[in-house]
């Protein structure tokens, strides 16, 4: 069973078509992560799943139902959505940050509650960012403000989040630790999370469903064990990498060989 | 999904609506002050008795309702439309640099208001208001336009940079007409430099209640305001149908500063500067900022206009040249305070 799923989705920005014909179900408690190479439509793919932009042809069904006959609030209080590199309004707090993502389910006559506050605290709580409750984002690490950002979506509440490259431009083991807290909110809370990263080896090392994207389809899905391999990164990344298995994790990974390794093998 | 039972204190309202009475008392206080002053010093118990038990034989009392109370009043709802209006513009843009004046909506609306009186003869007060919210609307497209054009599209610089060469072509055409046509000039010199002296009341019902709409619609629309200030993407992944809502904003920002410039002339400063100054106390939830930003603003141009009004007496300075000689030095000091 899927809560959220594509059907023969094309889409992209005006004119320039990037999506071709995606078909995509996302399992339940589960995390999925979306990889490909730049411009390969994955950020697209996300955005036209949050309902952010529309497909030109095809369909997004969440819960079953078109999510383009839903409307935006709706879609808000089923589906939460990390976009890219958010940015906080200068000097607001991490709580005011967080108490953002209770607004799908306020209204003018429904105002501040209890239930309200509650979502909040545990949001902050999960999200392992008490310490800083009371302090304005700006003045937090990289790591920590992506932290307060996933409080907010799950202030939101919802069984569904989307992240967009939640990891960019972060330390390794702030990564890590995200991730880990990606896997718990799956795992252990029954979230289903789906996730673009950049990072492979993250990607085979967290996802329980792993996506490949390649000019706008998807040329590859499965558990990573499956598919993770060197011949599809070569097909889809056009990348020359040894998979191999960490013998401490279990995990893959994966290890380019780079052009001067290449060189020395030709030179032989 | 659970939720952690244990209940929490309420902190998220912590910044609430404490601060209202405080300023509402300082507010009615400066309100009474500017009463009071003037070319004839009334004693604060006259005009409160003006009030409370009006005479109509008591001159004093005349002067407090014929004269000085238009004035107050006007002096209220330009400054608290004027700061909303920028606290407004400054979460929809991203921008700290918007505000009313800086991103040519002010000068779109007086230059409307000087063609259509000196070069067209306009002599019906009605269509004022209207002609003025036109020519808001109009320079506000076209800064936009110009902004989208620049490489990197609407960013907070170009839509800055965008809304000063506006401003400053506006203001050179307004200065060609002045030299043109100086007769019919005369009556608009003191308003063009954004005046509260001897204005026409009756200008206040024209503009009065759709004012009131637009401030009591600002209000209630600064939550979002808020989740639209982190992004497009971010607030639409929260439910705001952002092109709808900037839409609304857009026309509540235009009524106010139309509204505003038909009553006292182009003021500039009170949207930029007040909103920064209210961001001090209330941090930066527009829910806060917004009603705060109203009341600020609008104690804040009663202060200004009882200095205006007594600084060099017998003689009166233009309101919006002490807004800008206030106004300037205070955002400067805003600005280092935030780079620090």
């Amino acid at each position: 069973m899927s809560r959220l799923e594509a059907v023969g989705i094309d889409a992209g920005y005006a004119d320039a078509p990037i999506l071709d014909a995606v078909d995509l179900l996302v399992p339940d408690g589960k995390v999925t992560v979306l990889v490909g190479p730049n411009g390969c439509g994955k950020s697209t793919l996300l955005k036209t799943l949050a309902r952010i932009l529309s497909p030109s042809r095809g369909q997004v069904l969440l819960e079953g139902k078109d999510i383009h006959a839903l409307n935006t609030r709706a879609v808000a209080s089923k589906l939460g959505l990390l976009p890219q590199g958010p940015v906080a309004p200068e000097g607001l707090t991490v709580r005011e940050l967080v108490s953002q993502g209770r607004y799908p389910h306020q209204s003018l006559l429904r105002q501040w509650t209890r239930a309200d506050e509650e979502a909040v605290e545990y949001a902050i709580e999960t999200a392992g960012i008490t310490q800083f409750a009371d302090r304005s984002v700006d003045t937090l690490s990289g790591g920590q403000r992506q932290r307060c950002w996933v409080a907010m979506v799950l202030a939101q509440e919802t069984r569904l989040i989307l992240l967009d490259e939640p990891t960019t431009f972060l330390d390794l083991k702030v990564q890590v630790d995200l991730m880990d807290l990606f896997a718990s909110l799956a795992h252990d809370r029954g979230h289903t999370l789906l996730i673009v990263l950049h990072e492979l080896s993250l990607a085979a090392a967290y996802a329980d469903y792993l996506v490949m994207m390649k000019d706008g389809k998807i040329v590859s899905a499965g558990e990573p064990n499956d598919i993770f391999t060197a011949d599809r990164l070569k097909h889809v990344f056009d990348l020359d990498a040894s998979v191999l298995r960490d013998p401490v994790s279990g995990r893959l990974v994966c290890v380019p060989v780079g052009a001067r390794r290449r060189v020395l093998e030709a030179a032989q | 999904m659970t939720v952690a039972a244990a209940p929490s204190p309420v902190r998220h309202s912590a910044r609430s609506w404490s601060g209202v009475p405080v300023l509402l008392a300082i507010l009615a206080g400066l309100f009474l002050l500017h009463i009071a002053v003037g070319a004839k010093a009334l004693p604060l118990g006259t005009v409160v008795d003006a009030f409370f038990a009006f005479d109509s034989k008591d001159f004093d009392h005349v002067i407090v309702f014929n004269l000085r109370l238009p004035r107050a009043v006007i002096a209220v709802v330009v400054g608290a439309t004027l700061a909303l209006a920028g606290a407004l513009m400054q979460g929809v843009t991203r921008n700290p640099l918007a505000d009313p004046a800086l991103l040519g909506l002010t000068s779109g609306a007086a230059f409307a208001v000087v063609i259509a009186t000196s070069v067209y003869g306009l002599a019906t007060m009605a269509l004022l208001p209207w002609i003025a919210m036109a020519g808001s609307l109009g320079a506000a497209a076209i800064v936009y336009i110009i902004a989208r054009l620049v490489p990197g599209g609407a960013t907070p610089l170009s839509m800055t940079l965008a809304g000063a060469s506006v401003s400053a072509f506006l203001g050179a055409v307004i200065s060609a007409i002045h030299l043109l046509n100086q007769e019919t000039f005369e009556n608009l010199r003191v308003w063009l430099t954004g005046s509260l002296a001897g204005r026409d009341v009756t200008m206040l019902y024209y503009v009065g209640p759709p004012m009131l709409v637009a401030l009591l619609a600002g209000i209630l629309l600064a939550p979002r305001v808020t989740v639209l200030a982190m992004g497009d993407d971010v607030a639409q992944g929260l439910g705001v149908r952002t092109g709808p809502l900037k839409a609304q904003l857009l026309a509540v920002v235009v009524v106010l500063t139309a509204g505003a410039v038909a009553l006292a002339g182009p003021l500039g400063f009170i949207g930029l500067v007040i909103p920064h100054v209210v961001r001090l106390y209330v941090g930066s939830d527009y829910r806060w900022i917004v009603p705060y930003a109203a009341l600020a603003g609008a104690a804040y141009l009663l202060g200004v206009d009882i200095i205006a009004r007594v600084a060099i007496p017998p003689r009166e300075i233009s309101t919006g040249i002490i807004t800008a000689m206030i106004g300037a030095p205070l955002f400067v000091h805003l600005v280092r305070r935030r780079t620090r």
